[in-house]
């Protein structure tokens, strides 16, 4: 009964914090004091008609695509690789390839923001992206990685035996049994890029996204409410990808979720 | 007979191609590797170790420009000067107290999910207790900015159970609390995984020889669990401490991150801020050591 309640409680502690920024979106004062007093929607449409809002936007979709592309390339590439291989260092490979969710993520930050200093690499967009490409990868890599684990050798070998050669084994075997783990994959790396601000806040120079408006104008009181908005905007967007990719990894695989949770918070420490 | 015609050619490439690469499997893996890894070296892994090489350059304070010779500068200073000392004890006593407190929350979630819910209901909490961590976590620091605020919802509850006012508002406490919901999530699951593991007829057993509930669980089920607890613990302890964005929206004390922040950014001595750097690094490594004789790699 103890462990019930609390449990119960405990939940309910994860759970207000969300309630409340979603419901001082509608607050009609810009003051934060509680409870809120009336309610509106007129926020929405000032979030809408912000000129950063309208910046940040464009630039943060246009980032977690290229991100999520590159990720799917190198990503998929490497669990092809460290599956199908053994080969001198394939451990130090795979452990490579977690590093940047291991390690504290102002460290992925700081050394990138070094090195793009050094070489005087213009700061933009550019500059975001590999970032994001670089945490984004281990994501796709996860997945496709546990997806070929669980497929059947012999799938393969069967479909030599009958004369295919190894691309058509590829387009017609293996790329459908790896497809959903891909497309998880994809969705999950576009989720943790359209979020992330610890790398972004190193890389991006005067680039403004959606992350990084949040992040500078919450310190604001007169752009709360437009914060406010964009949260519930962010919140909204995000569990959408989150969902289906969490429906195509096959459901119920609590601690796949996990590893991707986590993944998800290789920006924040 | 045209079509097929002009198909022949790139099915012979495609066919010699693929026999090439069957007869030379290490085509196939530089093909496959050699791009990722590539891409690991160079971005990645090169700018580790650049970022390794600044923490022994120094800053030359007239000009304030960046010497590269090799010197102990940056961690004499770091070692003489109290404020970085302090910054650093803080750091780490306050993931230290994020990550007990997360183990201690987590306990009921875990021992709910794991031993008492039906399967059906497991799901359903296993879904909550992950789906937060996708929310925003700039969204989520932000709430409790709200919450914590003078005249917020923590003060309001505070409040309502007539205990007075409670004035957390920017402080370590607001750290502390605001970093436990951070990570609890990320500590409740090896918890829960090694509570699920845990088979019932070692309790039984422990119970049917006389032993009071109490001493099941501290003689039987926290030794068992232990390597899970350690697994969470991670966690909790290490995103604390490399955070920068938490102490700085709901603190008012600096943490290492934000001496690394400000050093790269706005006093521009990227060296200092490379060799503090090491320190959450080497804080982890010896923490990883530890949690690995508990057994937490195995329980992850």
């Amino acid at each position: 009964m103890l462990v019930k309640v609390s449990a119960a409680l405990i939940l309910v502690f994860l759970y207000v914090p969300l309630v409340i920024v979603v419901m001082y979106a509608f607050n009609d004062s810009i003051g934060q004091s509680w409870p809120i007093q009336e309610y509106t929607t007129k926020w929405f449409s000032a979030a809408w008609n912000n000129d950063q809002v309208r910046e940040a936007l464009p630039n943060s979709l246009v980032v977690a695509i290229v991100a999520t592309l590159l990720a799917l390339l190198l990503g998929s590439l490497a669990a092809f690789a460290v599956h199908r291989f053994r080969f001198f260092g394939r451990n130090t490979v795979s452990f490579l390839l977690v590093l940047p969710i291991a390690l504290p993520g102002i460290i992925t930050a700081i050394a990138l923001n070094t090195t793009i200093n050094n070489f005087q690499i213009p700061f933009g967009l550019q500059t975001i992206f590999i970032g994001h490409a670089t945490f984004c990868i281990v994501v796709v890599y996860n997945n496709v990685i546990a997806r070929l684990r669980r497929t059947s050798p012999s799938i393969v070998e069967a479909s030599m035996d009958l004369g295919a050669d190894g691309w058509q084994t590829f387009r017609y075997v293996t790329f459908p049994a790896i497809r959903t783990a891909l497309v998880a994959g994809a969705l999950l790396a576009f989720a943790l890029s359209f979020d992330e601000i610890v790398v972004t806040n190193f890389t991006a120079g005067s680039t403004l996204t959606i992350p990084k408006f949040i992040y500078s104008n919450m310190r604001l009181p007169r752009n709360r409410p437009i914060v406010n908005v964009v949260a519930v905007a962010v919140i909204l967007i995000m569990f959408i990808p989150v969902y289906i990719a969490q429906r195509m990894a096959g459901g119920s695989d609590v601690k796949d979720a996990a590893a991707k949770a986590q993944a998800a918070e290789a920006g924040a420490p | 007979m045209a079509a097929i015609a002009r198909e022949q050619p790139n099915a012979d490439t495609r066919s010699r191609s693929s026999a090439f690469l069957f007869r030379h499997p290490r085509g196939k893996l530089a093909l496959t590797l050699g791009a990722p890894l590539t891409w690991f070296l160079v971005v990645y892994i090169g700018s580790l170790l650049f970022l390794l090489a600044n923490a022994f350059w120094s800053l030359d304070v007239l000009t304030s420009e960046v010497v590269r010779g090799f010197s102990l500068n940056n961690f004499q200073t770091l070692w003489e000067n109290g404020v970085y000392r302090t910054i650093t004890v803080r750091t780490i006593g306050i993931a230290a107290a994020v990550m007990l407190a997360d183990v201690f929350l987590s306990f009921p979630l875990a021992y709910y999910a794991a031993r008492l819910a039906s399967p059906k209901a497991r799901n359903a909490v296993l879904v909550a207790i992950v789906l937060p961590l996708w929310a925003n976590y700039l969204v989520r620091i932000f709430a409790w900015k709200i919450m914590l605020t003078p005249n917020g919802f923590v003060n309001w509850l505070v409040e309502l159970t007539g205990l007075g006012s409670l004035q957390l508002g920017r402080s370590n406490w607001a750290v502390w609390l605001t970093f436990v919901y951070l990570w609890l999530p990320f500590t409740v699951l090896p918890i829960y995984a090694a509570l699920d593991r845990l088979p019932s007829s070692l309790l039984e057993a422990s119970s049917d020889l006389g032993a009071k509930d109490s001493k099941t669980f501290w003689k039987i089920t926290f030794p068992l669990i232990l390597p899970g607890i350690a697994a969470g613990s991670i966690f909790a302890f290490a995103l604390t401490l490399g955070d920068y964005i938490t102490p700085e929206i709901v603190g008012n004390t600096q943490f290492i991150g934000n001496v690394i922040y400000d050093n790269v950014g706005v006093a521009g001595n990227t060296p200092l801020a490379a060799a503090f750097a090491l320190v959450p690094i080497v804080v982890m490594a010896v923490y990883l050591l530890g949690a690995k004789r508990l057994g937490a790699f195995d329980a992850l």
